[in-house]
């Protein structure tokens, strides 16, 4: 079952910027472009799981701060010759609050 | 209401002037170009490749009719001019059509020579010049036996090895008794003749023509004794003539090229001439460089800006002729005393030599290993005094370990497979020739991202580019395709940096707008460049944007590999007191910090800090006095010092109080990259002041200041800007000398590179000569650091730009 959990205002997050939900399972980082859209990924680079949080972001991609690898935030896929993926997480914008999609066992209690 | 100019010619010399034209004024001209081939602009150097089958007449136009139309070009192919009106300013064509032009530029090339014997106007004799005489070497070979080429010079064997791929017997004549005389001595071109030989051409030296035997079409060449060989094709390759009918018919100068000054105009001011056809200061060129050269000072008058001369070339040959790499410059046979210096190893087809005189190069000629060309030809143009690495100078400039000079081909291409060529990202040459097969990679940048070598620190992009020019081969195009500071504009730092500071451009939209930038975020190398270069321009003015800025400068830490991050508390001067380093100690111990260590920076490092405690361990370390030490930032770093006066028997001045009195000054200022300084009490130099972007040398006598040193990668000592002789100063030209470089270096352009690119005399004229121009500089680094100066930890420990440090829990 998928629970849409509410974490942050929108105007929380800077825009290009992102912030970290740490869960016990997983820590997700919650984008939002110049244009206010959310993307959500794991906050892990499928290189060397550098945090993509800290990375600058651009258009609908985020540059990881550890080697200049560029993520596209839809689909969690490494731009370019890099080959990788990191997962992504739905999310929603409902009355300025984002909400992510997280499965039960994702969830802290 | 737009000039005309006309252009007589549409070859690669006066296209390239056209183009230089546009770059500068697009809209001054209408233009017509007339030109007598069929074909749009192309390179005429690669028909040789054309000619072999290595390339296809589309992979050599270099602008297409497209080009043209793009810029609005009128182009006359097929129509000729026939007649120069210069009074009426007027040229008259072969259809009888007038056009006017209020500048005419004559680019009309040059034509082969073909020897006037008997019988050189039959069928079959041709030059080797355009398209047309390679399309009919084409057809010749497919259908006929023996080519003969007259003339053992670089066009003659072009033709030659071309034409032996295409499977014909051919012959090479040459009147003198050595091939290339013009590019190679004796002994090279006996190397040279020699190989071309085991590829089964044959040679016919010190041979004169003497007629062309056949009936309408060719079948043989006879010589001045009396000897025959068969032929049903004859190449003429025994130079090129300037074509300079036209211009000497309308009553313009010429010797034996059309005559021009340094500003590329003939005796009729209205007049230009560029490339081939152009005799200047009497000499004339044949290879592309000059003529290119000679195409932008054209451009440059044209458009009126009229500040440039050309003042002739020196040039350097570097060849591939039929796959052998020759290389020569300056005057490479030896004269009444002149000394060589010859390396030579016929076995393995090397053959090395130097002419020297009172210790200078002034010719080279390299034969099967020319790595070094372009290094002794930098010898030879500097005039510098070789006598002290005289006696290993013709084993190279330096071992594989060193970043690009010349062509690094021969040697690198001999490495083993497994031979680790960048060290930063442990890339092995066999992934790199790989990835090049595979992917069918041709630039350094597709390299770069595919393989990740060279990506990372740059030393070893030499040893790439020889591997690529080793494994591509003709196909490796060197030349950077674009100058733009990133992906998303063609615009260069400079031009972007001028854009800011004159068109008073304050935010990155203005800028992404007035420059039409290729994307509306720009990117990760353009933001951050960007923002520095927003806020050195504009202080006070320009809001920082943090999330333009790289992690470490927005956190304020040293981001590492696990996401944790490093803290180094400022210590003016390297000093530190009892109870500063029992601060220290506390919160290193409060916050359970993993590992401390002392930096080459002279202060402290405390590794392994968790982000969200990144606030409160800077409240602590700020209530016991201590700021941010900038480690992470494109910013002023450290004042290494050494003991000096107060302490040390050698000190000559007080160093260490000069120190803390500098970083005092500049602590907190962005700069274009790093900065770090050091003051030495005494030339003993134990703080290591000349390899700092700015270091003081103290002496009995004052203080002498050093810049654009560089530690680290690229080890550059300072070079001595002047000396002083008070600490006031000393800050003053400090000051002065950060602004400049504030102000005109690249983004992430170390001093070093920087005092290269724009050369000591520039920055002693701004800093030195004129007391007014560094005030200027020191009021304007003053002012900048009123907004610059602001400790970032105090104002975070506070609760400033809080979301940074603060995770969030779900509800």
């Amino acid at each position: 079952m998928t629970d849409w959990i509410e974490i942050v205002a929108l105007d929380e997050i800077p825009k290009l910027g992102a912030r970290v939900i740490r869960t016990d399972m997983v820590d997700v980082a919650v984008f939002r472009t110049s244009d206010d859209q959310v993307f959500a990924v794991r906050d892990a680079c499928p290189h060397k799981g550098g945090p993509l949080s800290q990375g600058i972001v651009h258009g609908t991609s985020v540059t990881c701060p550890l080697h200049n690898w560029k993520i596209d935030l839809a689909s969690g896929e490494a731009l370019g010759p890099d080959e990788g993926c990191t997962t992504v997480f739905s999310t929603r914008v409902e009355n300025g609050k984002v909400f992510l999609a997280l499965k039960a066992d994702e969830a802290a209690a | 209401m737009k000039q005309k100019l006309v252009v007589i010619g549409n070859g690669m010399a006066g296209m390239r002037t056209v183009e230089e034209l546009l770059k500068l004024e697009p809209d001054m001209y209408d233009i017509t170009v007339f030109g007598n081939e069929p074909h749009p602009n192309y390179n005429r150097i690669m028909l040789s490749p054309v000619l072999a089958g290595d390339k296809q007449i589309d992979d050599i136009i270099l602008n297409s009719l497209d080009w043209y139309r793009d810029n609005h070009i009128t182009l006359r192919s097929g129509a000729e001019v026939v007649d120069i009106d210069r009074v009426g300013q007027k040229v008259h064509d072969s259809e009888g059509k007038e056009i006017a032009y209020d500048r005419l530029l004559i680019a009309t090339g040059s034509r082969p020579f073909i020897i006037p014997v008997p019988g050189a106007d039959k069928r079959g004799v041709i030059g080797f010049r355009d398209i047309a005489d390679v399309d009919t070497m084409l057809s010749y070979a497919a259908n006929h036996k023996n080519a003969v080429v007259i003339g053992g010079g670089l066009l003659g064997l072009e033709a030659a090895n071309g034409l032996r791929t295409r499977g014909m017997n051919v012959t090479v004549v040459h009147l003198l008794d050595s091939l290339m005389e013009r590019q190679l001595d004796k002994p090279a071109s006996a190397l040279l003749k020699a190989t071309l030989e085991e590829r089964g051409l044959s040679f016919m030296m010190q041979a004169q023509t003497a007629e062309i035997v056949g009936e309408d079409t060719v079948t043989g060449v006879r010589f001045a004794d009396g000897s025959e060989v068969a032929a049903d094709l004859v190449v003429m390759a025994v130079g090129i003539r300037p074509n300079i009918t036209l211009a000497k018919d309308s009553g313009i100068h010429c010797e034996r090229g059309i005559v021009v000054n340094d500003t590329m105009q003939t005796f009729d001011p209205k007049i230009y001439a560029v490339g081939e056809c152009v005799q200047h200061r009497g000499d004339c060129y044949g290879l592309v460089a000059p003529l290119f050269e000679q195409a932008k000072v054209a451009a440059n008058h044209l458009v009126q800006m009229g500040i440039s001369r050309y003042e002739g070339s020196v040039t350097s040959t570097k060849l591939k002729v039929t796959g052998v790499d020759l290389f020569s410059a300056g005057d490479f046979n030896e004269g009444e005393g002149d000394e060589t210096l010859v390396l030579q190893d016929p076995s393995q087809g090397v053959y090395k030599k130097l002419v020297i005189r009172d210790n200078k190069i002034k010719g080279a000629v390299l034969y099967g290993d020319t790595i070094d060309g372009t290094w002794y030809f930098t010898l030879l143009r500097e005039g510098t005094d070789i006598s002290a690495f005289r006696n290993t100078i013709l084993f190279g400039q330096h071992d594989l370990g060193d970043a690009g000079h010349g062509d690094a081909s021969a040697s690198v291409m001999a490495l083993p497979a497994n031979a680790e060529i960048c060290g930063c990202n442990g890339v092995c040459k066999g992934d790199i020739v790989d990835a090049i097969a595979r992917k069918g990679l041709f630039t350094l940048e597709e390299v770069r991202s595919h393989t990740k070598a060279s990506s990372s620190c740059g030393s070893c992009t030499g040893l790439v580019e020889g591997i690529l020019a080793g494994t591509v081969g003709e196909g490796y195009d060197k030349a950077p395709s674009k100058k733009g500071m990133c992906g998303c504009t063609e615009h260069s730092h400079d031009e972007v940096i001028a854009a800011i500071s004159k068109s008073g451009l304050k935010s990155m939209h203005a800028v992404r707008e007035a420059l039409d930038w290729k994307s509306p975020d720009g990117c990760a190398s353009c933001r951050p460049a960007l923002n520095y270069y927003l806020l050195a321009h504009w202080p006070g003015e320009y809001q920082d944007d943090a999330q333009s800025r790289f992690i470490n400068e927005r956190a304020h830490g040293n981001i590492q590999k696990d996401g944790t991050y490093s803290v180094v508390p400022r210590m003016f001067g390297g000093l530190c007191t009892a109870d500063e380093l029992r601060a220290i100690a506390d919160v290193s111990d409060k916050y359970q910090v993993p590992e401390m260590k002392v930096t080459g920076g002279q202060r402290i490092d405390l590794f392994g800090v968790k982000k969200e405690d990144l606030p409160a361990m800077w409240r602590d370390l700020s209530e016991a006095g201590f700021v941010s030490g900038h480690a992470y930032g494109k910013a002023m770093r450290t004042v290494k010092t050494c003991a000096g006066k107060n302490w040390c028997r050698f000190g000559t001045q007080d160093s260490t109080g000069l120190g803390v009195q500098l970083e005092q000054l500049t602590w907190g200022s962005w700069m274009p990259h790093k900065f770090k300084l050091a003051v030495s009490g005494c030339p003993r130099n134990c703080a290591e002041a000349t390899i700092k972007d700015f270091g003081v040398v103290c002496v009995d006598s004052g203080y002498e200041l050093h810049v654009g040193g560089n530690g680290g990668i690229k080890v550059r000592v300072t070079d001595l800007l002047c000396k002083l002789d008070t600490e006031e100063e000393v800050l003053e030209y400090c000051a002065a000398f950060i602004q400049l470089y504030r102000e005109e270096g690249h983004y992430l352009e170390r001093t070093a590179p920087w005092v290269e690119r724009v050369g000591l005399a520039h920055i002693k004229q701004q800093v030195l000569d004129d007391a007014e121009t560094r005030k200027a500089l020191r009021e304007r680094f003053l002012f900048s650091q009123r907004f610059a100066q602001i400790d970032p930890w105090k104002a975070r420990a506070q609760g400033e730009q809080a979301h940074e440090f603060t995770t969030l829990k779900i509800a």
